[in-house]
C-alpha cells in the first residue's frame, strides 16, 4: 500500500490562518531517506512565528523525523539523507557554509524523556550560555540561569537547591529543566518531541502552561501523540501519515471539522 | 468505518437511538394534542400532558449520555458534532414536548365552551405541515442528509406565512363579537405554538447542517411572519 503512496503526487490539504502570521520556518519538499527507506515523501510547510504547530500523526508517520530536520539531528544518524529546502528566516538551513552549531543554539530541542545532565541545576542551564560564550561575567552568568528557571516556571521551586544534581528532581521539575535549558541560549525556536509523554497529569499541564507562555516569545513545534493536547496547545497542527503531510491549517478548525477523511478517522480514533 | 474502541460506537449509537425515540414521541405528542383541540377530546388531552415527562426523562438521559461521552473519550470532529448536535437537538424536541402539552392544557382550559369548526380548521392546517417538518427533520437526521435538512429550514417561511393568515382571521371574529374572545385567544395560543413547533424543526435543521458538514448556515433563513406589522396595523 505504501509503495502505491509514494509513487502518486501528493497534494496537502491546507486552511490558511484567519489572520496570517508571518513564516518563520519555510520548508518545501523535504524527503528524508534512510538507507534505501524513504521515511518522508517531499512534506512542504510554513511554519508560522510565534505560534505552537504540533505534529500528529501515528507512530512512524514522519512526523519525528520531519522534526529533527529542523534543527538537521537528522545529520547525526548514519545513512539518513535529507532532500529538499528548509529555510529559517530565509536561510537555507542546510546551506554548506552555515554553522550547524550556531543553527542548534537558534533552534532548541526538548526530548519526550526529561534528560538534565548529570550536574547541578545550575550547571544544567549554564552550560549552553558558557559553551556558547553568552556571559562576560559570573553576575551574567547566574542572572541567564535564574531568568531562563523562571522563563520555565521552575525557579521558585530549586531556588534554594541551585546546586543538586538535575537528576535529582521530579520528572516534570526536569522536564521543565530541559525546557530552561533550552531557553538559556535565546534560541527563537524550540522543538519539542513529545515533551509530556514521561509524565504525569499534574506535570504535563504545567508543561503545557508554561508551552503556552512561551510562545510570546518562541516559535514552538511540538510533536505529539496526545491530540488532546495538541488541542490545547497548539495554534496550527499538521497531520503526517505514512510519510506524507496529509493535512494542516488552523488547530480550532482541524479538530472540529477536518476536511480529509484520514484527518478525520485518525483525530476520532477509527485508524486501523 | 468504525472506531478502534468498538464501545465508543456503542455510546454514540445509543444517544443517536435515543434522540429518535424522543424525536418520535414528540411527534405524536404534537398530533395528539392537535387532535384533542378538533375533537375537544379531554381524555387525549390529558394523556398528552402526562405523556410529557417521558419526554423530559429522555432529553435528560440523553444530556447525560452525552456529558460522559465526552468526559471519557474527548470526542473530536465528527464524532463532536454528533454529539454537541443530539444535545441541542434533544432540547429543541423537549420544548416540542412542551408545547404540544400547552395546547393539551387549552384543550382543557376551553372545554364546554363552544367551537368554532371552522376556525380549527385552520390550526389543524398549520399543525399539518408542522408536524410534516418535524417528521422530515428528524429523518434527515437519522439519515444524516444536509439537502433533506436543507429543504426543511426554506420551507419554515410556509408556516409563518400560514400562522400570520390565521392570526389575522382569529383577529376579525374578535373583533365581531367580544364573546369568541376566550375561544380566539386559545386557539391564537395554540397557532403560536405550532408555529414555534416549526422554529423548532429549523432548528433541529440547522443542527443536522452543522453536523454533517461542520459549518453553519451563513445566509439569515427566510422571515414571513407579519402578525407584528399587522397588529400595529389594526391598532
Amino acid at each position: 500500500m505504501s509503495a502505491v503512496q509514494v509513487a502518486t503526487t501528493f497534494e496537502t490539504v491546507r486552511t490558511p490562518d484567519p489572520a496570517s502570521r508571518p513564516v518563520k520556518i519555510h520548508a518545501a519538499k523535504v524527503k528524508v531517506t534512510y538507507g534505501q527507506k524513504e521515511a518522508l515523501h517531499g512534506v512542504s510547510i510554513d511554519i508560522p512565528e510565534k505560534a505552537v504547530t504540533a505534529f500528529i500523526g501515528p507512530s512512524g508517520c514522519g512526523k519525528s523525523t520531519f522534526l529533527r530536520c529542523i534543527n538537521r539531528m537528522n545529520d547525526t544518524i548514519a545513512g539518513a539523507r535529507v532532500e529538499g529546502t528548509i529555510k529559517l528566516d530565509e536561510r537555507d538551513i542546510y546551506d554548506p557554509d552555515l554553522d550547524v552549531v550556531e543553527l542548534r543554539a537558534r533552534v532548541g530541542m526538548v526530548f519526550q524523556k526529561p534528560n538534565p545532565f548529570p550536574k547541578s541545576i545550575f550547571d544544567n542551564v549554564a552550560y549552553g550560555p558558557r559553551i556558547h560564550g553568552l556571559a562576560r561575567s559570573k553576575a551574567d552568568l547566574e542572572e541567564i540561569v535564574v531568568t531562563s528557571l523562571q522563563k520555565a516556571s521552575l525557579f521558585n521551586e530549586v531556588k534554594d537547591r541551585l546546586n543538586e544534581p538535575g537528576t535529582g528532581l521530579s520528572g516534570g521539575q526536569q522536564q521543565r529543566l530541559c525546557i530552561a535549558r533550552a531557553i538559556a541560549v535565546s534560541p527563537e525556536v524550540i522543538l519539542m518531541d513529545e515533551p509530556c509523554s514521561a509524565l504525569d497529569p499534574i506535570a504535563t499541564a504545567k508543561v503545557e502552561e508554561l508551552i503556552d507562555e512561551l510562545r510570546a516569545n518562541f516559535t514552538i513545534v511540538i510533536v505529539t501523540h496526545s491530540m488532546q493536547q495538541a488541542a490545547r496547545v497548539s495554534q496550527r497542527t499538521a497531520f503526517f501519515h505514512l510519510g506524507h503531510l496529509i493535512e494542516e491549517g488552523p488547530t480550532d478548525h482541524l479538530f472540529t471539522n477536518p476536511l480529509e477523511q484520514r484527518t478525520q478517522d485518525y483525530i476520532t480514533g477509527r485508524f486501523g | 468505518m468504525e472506531h478502534t474502541v468498538s464501545a465508543y460506537d456503542d455510546d454514540l449509537k445509543a444517544i443517536a437511538r435515543l434522540v429518535t425515540e424522543i424525536g418520535g414521541l414528540a411527534e405524536r405528542a404534537v398530533g395528539d394534542s392537535v387532535a384533542a383541540l378538533t375533537r375537544l377530546d379531554l381524555a387525549l388531552a390529558q394523556r398528552v400532558i402526562a405523556g410529557d415527562k417521558e419526554l423530559d426523562r429522555l432529553q435528560h438521559e440523553i444530556e447525560e449520555k452525552a456529558i460522559l461521552v465526552i468526559a471519557r473519550r474527548q470526542p473530536m470532529a465528527n464524532d463532536l458534532r454528533e454529539i454537541v448536535g443530539a444535545m441541542r437537538i434533544a432540547n429543541d424536541i423537549e420544548r416540542v414536548g412542551d408545547l404540544a402539552k400547552n395546547i393539551a392544557k387549552r384543550v382543557v382550559a376551553i372545554n364546554g365552551v363552544f367551537p368554532h369548526k371552522q376556525l380549527i380548521t385552520g390550526v389543524e392546517h398549520l399543525c399539518e405541515i408542522a408536524l410534516q417538518q418535524l417528521k422530515r427533520v428528524l429523518d434527515a437526521y437519522a439519515s444524516q442528509d444536509d439537502q433533506a435538512a436543507g429543504s426543511v429550514r426554506q420551507r419554515d417561511d410556509e408556516i409563518d406565512a400560514l400562522y400570520t393568515s390565521l392570526f389575522r382571521e382569529l383577529l376579525t371574529y374578535m373583533m365581531e363579537d367580544p364573546r369568541n374572545l376566550t375561544f380566539c385567544i386559545h386557539l391564537l395560543f395554540c397557532a403560536k405554538n405550532i408555529e414555534r413547533i416549526g422554529d423548532h424543526a429549523t432548528n433541529i435543521a440547522e443542527s443536522v447542517h452543522y453536523m454533517v458538514t461542520g459549518r453553519s448556515y451563513e445566509e439569515e433563513r427566510p422571515k414571513a411572519d407579519a402578525s407584528i406589522a399587522s397588529t400595529i396595523a389594526g391598532s
